[in-house]
């Protein structure tokens, strides 16, 4: 996970934040959270794409994936195909 | 005030001028080149004035360029045939510059953007006298802002209906004077 959160500081240019200082399972949207909006939401899904070659079949299941870093490593572990 | 040094790509000196005049604001660093210089130059314009005072619709914003957002626009386009960016393609309108600063002032007056070939000081000087005569504005921040790849320049005035200590009255030539000792800088 410690991959994961450097990468999401990278796409969401947090220059501010620390990999270390982000929680497993901190809340990646809300203001207690990390306070990601909804441009940041597109990002993670680009992220997805261009890191893991996952495209989220259902957008339903944003709010699940994304709730924090732990919920987007097991759905990355559960659907990360090998990169053309 | 402060002086940078002259070889720092506009990258670098956007950040130098953050670390000097701000920080503590995450945002920025989301920011594309022209909010991030618009942004700190509002930042510099507005720390010892008494704006804060004011209604959140009694400020707003009257800004001009030349080359609107095209240094974004091509730094979006450069990501289409990949992955498009979101966070570039939000950059892609001249005017949000306008919109971060006021996010980050509490502005909800009215706010124009304009591009022209040069600064306008005729219509910068009309226009936002005439919204403060004429609409609830009782302040209005007017300027340019300019940025195409590593070129960029700024400019912002605070014209206010109320008169300051140290304020001068707003004239085209008054309002000329002080951009070219901007650009004398």
């Amino acid at each position: 996970m410690a991959d994961l959160k450097a990468q999401i500081i990278e796409q969401l240019n947090l220059q501010e934040v620390a990999p270390e200082s982000i929680g497993d399972d901190q809340p990646l949207f809300t203001k207690e959270g990390l306070g990601l909006d909804s441009i940041d939401a597109l990002e993670l899904i680009v992220l997805l794409q261009q890191h893991y070659n996952i495209r989220i079949a259902n957008p339903e299941e944003g709010p699940k994936i994304f709730h924090s870093v732990r919920t987007m490593a097991v759905y990355i572990t559960e659907n990360q195909t090998v990169k053309a | 005030m402060w002086e940078a040094d002259s070889a720092l790509d506009l990258s670098d000196f956007l950040r130098a001028g953050y670390d000097r005049f701000s920080g503590q604001y995450p945002k920025f660093h989301k920011m594309d080149a022209l909010s991030k210089l618009g942004w700190l130059a509002a930042e510099v314009l507005l720390k010892d004035t008494a704006i804060a005072s004011l209604a959140p619709e009694q400020t707003g914003m009257v800004l001009s360029n030349r080359s609107s957002s095209l240094d974004t626009d091509l730094r979006y386009y450069a990501t289409v045939k990949d992955f498009a960016s979101p966070a570039l393609f939000v950059y892609t309108l001249p005017n949000i510059v306008m919109g971060e600063i006021s996010i980050r002032h509490g502005f909800k007056g009215e706010n124009t953007f304009f591009v022209s070939p040069a600064f306008d000081t005729a219509l910068m000087c009309s226009y936002p006298a005439q919204l403060l005569a004429e609409t609830p504005l009782q302040a209005c921040i007017c300027g340019w802002v300019e940025v195409m790849e590593q070129q960029y320049e700024v400019a912002l005035f605070l014209v206010e209906n109320t008169q300051r200590n140290n304020s001068i009255l707003l004239t085209e030539a008054a309002l000329t004077a002080l951009y070219q000792q901007n650009n004398s800088l």
